[in-house]
């Protein structure tokens, strides 16, 4: 009776020392998150509410703010209706998504391609020079990117331009013929990325036990056969983590690609006009608010929507590889 | 004597001989026991990233050959990698008359390391919060910053928030503030935090009597110092290369970061350029004269040196940062 008694009020004293430092722990803890959570809010989850703006007529009113918010009228679904009824909102979903299916498929084929070769190179000194190199473009922004392809691809001046004229061909106007666009953003997202990619599957690579190749030489395998049934199974991990994460990205567009490299070419819009694009060209540069809401909305509902079924498909296949 | 010297020589002669014959098969053995590909091939993969990587760098070292070339012979010739007349005038203009380029150069600086500071400090302490497994919140915090990387809610209203709620426009903490925080970043030193960081030492250190503080600061920030070196690195190149939030919400000159500055003289030139048919032949003369092409090809390649500068860094952290990254937290 006793043990029971005084166990009791020992454990009664322990609990609620117990709570009272974790309580405090809890608080200081907290505390530290707050800025974060303080930033979370106000950069982003208050935008969130702002998705509603798509659903109206937004009209400034003189006092600011949150009174043209109430004062603009709900207009329901009138923004999508303009906004489906162009041409554009077809271009800029085709531009969008077919541009990131394609990008996402070459990069994993390549950048593993390029990862497993650097691998294989004999003088290791000179496969880090080649990663040294290979990243570079990675730090560089699309801004910088575009001066490169002016120098590349100007109608006068441009070194493409100038050899093409050695040869007796007339020089092309690059930047008002949208047919050698897909590549050329094609090859500008490789030039930027796939180091990048590579020197990332690289250091998986890396990871791989090397006893998994030794015991597949003595039983005779070759190269190919080695990179086919131990290289690449113990990549896909990898390799479905970052596909999945680009599929779930698939509505969006590198706006600093689209917007910097074409440099701001009209004519070349059919190719280079992107969702990203449309919602700032609109917003910022024509001020319709209800369109340019409208869209956003869209990319950011579908896209939304995708990553949620890219990673149930994952965790249907194998639940250890989705996202959450 | 010259007789035994002459046969001693050939003897040996023929030793190296078979000795390089040896050698060369004993490499071959070698190269088939360590699973190495073989030598055509190893070449044929050198070439290939020979290849690849000029490709990667040649841009760049076309823009600094034009820096460097005379602006007659760019007006004449256009642009190339051999140009006929090289100038240092670009770089004597920049540095008489850039105060404008000065004045972007500082303001990309301070934003970078203003930003790159704060976004550090706050992504650390966030991440230590949820990183504790008795934390309370961590869940709901976790998913706080977490669903960020899923949904947003778009430009328009990001946009609305910060010139209507925030009054950032034109400012330089609008430069700032919509940058610091990076969710991925914070799963990343979070998974840091988890892999190099013992519990047995929270707990022996909670035991002591120690604060939360206490232990981020003194036993937290000393371990994982690579981590948060991977993490500031990323910020730094991020501020560094942003260009989207000044297009968006600055509009006086001298607020202008870096790489806007470089947008904007895009245009500028542009401009420049495509009404110089309608100048007088003095006139256009006179412009040919003025460095532009080879001063906006120097300016592309100043605003590169600090990335360039830091490049090592960059590279050492970089791999460990994806690395940790790529682990699933």
């Amino acid at each position: 009776m006793f043990y029971i008694f005084g166990g009791e009020i020992l454990s009664k004293a322990t609990t609620s020392k117990v709570s009272k430092a974790s309580r405090k722990k809890d608080f200081h803890l907290f505390l530290m998150a707050l800025p974060g959570v303080a930033w979370f809010i106000i950069f982003k989850y208050i935008p969130m509410g702002g998705l509603l703006l798509a659903f109206k007529d937004f009209k400034i009113s003189p006092d600011g703010f949150l009174a043209s918010f109430m004062s603009s009228e709900w207009v329901g679904l009138e923004n999508f209706k303009f906004l489906f009824m162009t041409n554009d909102a077809y271009i800029i979903t085709r531009n969008t998504v077919v541009y990131n299916v394609i990008w996402i498929a070459l990069n994993l084929v390549l950048s593993v391609a390029l990862a497993i070769g650097l691998n294989e190179i004999h003088n290791k000194k000179l496969s880090k020079v080649y990663q040294t190199g290979m990243i570079f473009p990675f730090f560089l922004s699309w801004v910088v990117a575009s001066y490169f392809v002016f120098a590349f691809l100007s109608v006068d001046k441009g070194v493409v331009n100038k050899v093409l004229k050695h040869f007796g061909h007339e020089p092309i106007m690059w930047y008002m013929e949208p047919k050698y666009w897909p590549f050329i953003l094609t090859i500008m997202n490789m030039w930027k990325g796939l180091g990048y990619s590579a020197v990332f599957y690289l250091a998986a690579i890396c990871g791989i036990d090397t006893s998994y190749y030794e015991a597949a030489m003595i039983d005779g395998a070759t190269k190919w056969e080695q990179i086919k049934y131990i290289t690449l199974p113990l990549l896909s991990p990898v390799m479905t983590t970052l596909t999945l994460l680009a599929v779930g990205r698939i509505f969006y567009a590198d706006f600093g690609l689209f917007y910097n490299v074409p440099r701001e070419s009209g004519a070349l819009f059919n190719a280079t006009n992107v969702i990203d694009t449309y919602v700032y060209r609109s917003f910022r540069q024509l001020g319709d608010v209800g369109m340019s809401s409208a869209a956003g909305f869209y990319q950011s509902i579908i896209g939304f929507i995708l990553v949620l079924a890219s990673n149930k498909i994952v965790k249907k296949i194998d639940p250890d590889k989705a996202l959450f | 004597m010259s007789k035994q010297r002459v046969e001693k020589n050939t003897a040996y002669d023929t030793l190296t001989k078979e000795k390089r014959k040896d050698k060369k098969q004993e490499r071959k053995q070698d190269l088939q026991r360590t699973g190495a590909i073989s030598k055509p091939a190893n070449i044929v993969l050198n070439i290939l990233f020979t290849l690849f990587t000029l490709f990667c760098i040649l841009p760049f070292i076309l823009i600094i050959i034009l820096s460097f070339t005379d602006e007659e012979v760019i007006a004449v010739n256009g642009y190339s990698f051999l140009p006929a007349k090289t100038s240092t005038a670009a770089y004597r203009y920049i540095f008489q008359t850039g105060d404008q380029m000065l004045r972007s150069f500082i303001t990309s600086v301070t934003v970078t390391i203003t930003g790159t500071v704060i976004g550090v400090l706050m992504m650390a302490m966030y991440a230590y919060a949820i990183y504790r497994k008795d934390f309370r919140y961590r869940k709901q915090l976790t998913f706080l910053a977490f669903f960020t990387m899923l949904f947003n809610g778009g430009l328009v209203p990001f946009y609305m928030v910060c010139t209507q709620l925030l009054n950032l426009k034109d400012t330089i903490w609008s430069l700032i503030l919509p940058m610091c925080m990076g969710p991925f970043y914070i799963m990343i030193l979070r998974t840091f935090f988890q892999t190099s960081i013992p519990d047995s030492l929270i707990e022996s250190a909670t035991l002591d009597g120690a604060g939360e503080f206490r232990i981020l600061v003194q036993i937290v920030f000393p371990i994982s110092l690579p981590g948060i070196a991977t993490i500031a690195l990323f910020s730094t190149l991020d501020y560094w290369n942003d260009w989207f939030n000044a297009m968006l919400f600055i509009k006086s000159e001298k607020l202008y970061p870096l790489q806007y500055l470089l947008m904007s003289i895009q245009d500028n030139m542009d401009f420049l350029m495509r009404n110089s048919s309608k100048l007088t032949t003095e006139q256009a003369s006179m412009l040919r004269k003025m460095p532009n092409e080879s001063a906006r090809m120097a300016m592309v390649f100043i605003s590169t040196v600090p990335i360039t500068l830091a490049y090592p860094f960059f590279q050492r952290y970089f791999i460990q940062g994806l690395q940790v990254g790529s682990v699933k937290g």
